[in-house]
């Protein structure tokens, strides 16, 4: 059985009364790739940020690689290695993308390699003819590719991507596959989407979140067959 | 290429700083132009903090009369000036390295952060009004209340306690002073700590996602603002040869802000040059009687705000710009375009 990188017990956030995260145990293996889905509300975006420590949970222990994890300020979850999408691309709009992605690497690079190492993610992910402008002028889909850079540019064990296909239109989301295939290969990666068929295509593995909860855990295709998830969800979304 | 712009900008800075500290003293008294340069290095020093760390300080003044007083109270208790100088950098930026801790670990920001900076300067400002009498002492000075504390040693060459720094000799080690600090400032913004500092400005959720630790980051910037300040409070205290509590009025912070707005926020000249420009105009204006100073200098401001939101630094790069492009380009422009705005500040 392949290692467990990624462990939440009991995980619970409740902001006053409302209960956001419920009693959340998820288990994530090394290299694999799981998606999360579940109505708006569903509590998908705050376990997220319980893991990354932007939150920090009411309840319930992280642990990543073995190591506890639970109550760490953001910046040293992301020192171990976790790369973050925010469900709102979250870049620095004042600098061009290029800057972005070269302090992302300069986290854990020297300067001349981290230069090295923007100039080959910016060509990895095809940025070129924007990485001299600011991420503030591009459009949503655009952003997304940045934030992904970034997020590249750290060479993170672990992938934590929020909405990584919103806003983005057909030929993005392929690339977006592509990419999301090649982090798989040196991490393990946990996707929040709502695009069914951007699911579809990656997924196979898939983690059913309501009302704060895991309403059921299993393979893609079985999931979405499901009668509960599709009252829950696709009833919803539809 | 980093390299070879860095000596470039280097040699920029000293001729155009050479011309202007030789030049000015055939236009204005060195007497005035000392506090001038002064009032530059402590526009720099909430430049720095705000324009490129993000950190809107309301209480630059606190670390400016802080350094001021440190070093009266040290030159009187000590009589040499250097030790004195040394502390007037090292008190201020020790307080603000346990007042940046105290507001960056606990995650405050923006307004809340101000209101806390302008109230430390207040009871600043209030605690030294009451130092009037003979109970508040240190060593042998006296703290003086509202009066302040004259006759303390001023600045001497180092250990030559009766060769005194003054008059035109203090006015070429204020420019020296204040250009020392001005390369010091545009190397750290070069250094990965500068631009992770703007990458913070930016985007702290970002900037904590890569990885860095912001409130560590943000309290070592605001403790090398609040060290600049105190030596500009240092040799304020030099050269007014007092140190009175309204170097921590809220007239004095609010100055700062507004050299910072009206030169250029997010350069490095722009809050130097703001500073020197205003406190010169409010110099001219002390001399007529007709109209008051602060509806002066708030009516820049609005003006500014309204039509000139990026400062005067901004203005004065473009048309430097438009005038050398004349000639033929040899370097292209792009590649100058957005390393140049991490390093920030062309002008």
């Amino acid at each position: 059985m392949p290692e467990t990188v990624l462990e939440t017990q009991g995980l619970t956030m409740r902001f006053g009364g409302v209960l956001a995260v419920a009693q959340v145990d998820f288990r994530l293996a090394s290299h694999e790739l799981r998606c999360l889905i579940g109505p708006n509300g569903a509590g998908k975006s705050t376990f997220f940020k319980c893991i990354t420590g932007l939150l920090q949970p009411t309840e319930g222990q992280i642990f990543m690689r073995g190591r506890e994890t639970t109550r760490w300020p953001a910046h040293q979850v992301a020192s171990r290695g976790v790369g973050t999408k925010t469900q709102v691309p979250s870049v620095m709009d004042g600098l061009s993308v290029f800057e972005n992605i070269w302090l992302a690497a300069r986290r854990f690079l020297p300067p001349q390699a981290a230069t090295r190492k923007a100039d080959e993610t910016i060509t990895r992910l095809a940025l070129g003819p924007i990485a001299r402008g600011s991420p503030g002028r591009l459009a949503h889909g655009e952003r997304q590719h940045v934030e992904l850079g970034m997020v590249m540019a750290g060479d993170p064990w672990l992938v934590l991507l929020d909405e990584p296909a919103a806003g983005m239109t057909g030929g993005d989301v392929e690339r977006l596959t592509e990419i999301v295939e090649e982090f798989t290969r040196t991490a393990a990666v946990v996707v929040v989407e709502h695009d069914m068929q951007f699911i579809r295509s990656i997924a196979r593995i898939v983690t059913v979140f309501h009302r704060g909860a895991v309403l059921l855990e299993g393979h893609v295709d079985a999931v979405l067959a499901d009668p509960a998830v599709r009252s829950v969800y696709l009833g919803q979304a539809a | 290429m980093r390299e070879a712009g860095w000596s470039r900008e280097l040699t920029g800075t000293l001729v155009a700083a050479a011309c202007a500290v030789g030049v000015l003293p055939m236009l204005v008294s060195t007497y005035t132009l000392t506090v001038l340069v002064i009032y530059g290095m402590l526009g720099l020093s909430l430049g720095l903090v705000w324009g490129f760390g993000g950190i809107l300080c309301f209480g630059q003044a606190a670390f400016f009369g802080l350094g001021a007083y440190t070093y009266a109270i040290a030159a009187i208790n000590i009589g040499e000036s250097t030790v004195p100088m040394l502390l007037a950098v090292a008190i201020p930026a020790g307080f603000a390295a346990l007042l940046g801790a105290m507001l960056f670990y606990g995650r405050l920001t923006d307004v809340y952060l101000g209101v806390i900076t302008l109230v430390v300067t207040l009871i600043l400002h209030r605690f030294m009004n009451a130092t009037a009498g003979s109970d508040y002492v240190i060593g042998n000075a006296r703290l003086g209340g509202f009066n302040g504390i004259p006759g303390f040693q001023t600045l001497n060459v180092p250990g030559h306690p009766a060769s005194y720094v003054w008059g035109d000799s203090l006015y070429y080690f204020c420019a020296a002073c204040l250009l020392l600090v001005y390369l010091l400032v545009s190397a750290l913004l070069r250094s990965s700590f500068g631009r992770i500092a703007v990458g913070i400005r930016e985007n702290e959720t970002r900037a904590a996602l890569m990885g860095y630790d912001v409130p560590a980051r943000k309290t070592v910037m605001f403790t090398a603002g609040a060290a600049i300040a105190g030596l500009a409070g240092a040799l304020f205290a030099n050269w007014a040869e007092i140190v009175t509590p309204r170097l921590f009025s809220l007239g004095q912070s609010a100055d700062i802000i507004i050299w910072c707005i009206v030169g250029g926020l997010g350069t490095r000249i722009g809050p130097v040059l703001g500073a020197a420009g205003l406190s010169y105009l409010k110099f001219l204006l002390g001399q007529q009687g007709l109209i008051h100073n602060s509806v002066v200098s708030g009516a820049i401001l609005v003006l500014f705000v309204l039509f000139l939101p990026g400062g005067i630094a901004p203005v004065l790069a473009n048309a430097w710009r438009s005038v050398t492009q004349r000639r033929p380009r040899r370097r292209s422009p792009r590649r100058r375009g957005p390393r140049s705005s991490l390093a920030s500040g062309d002008a």
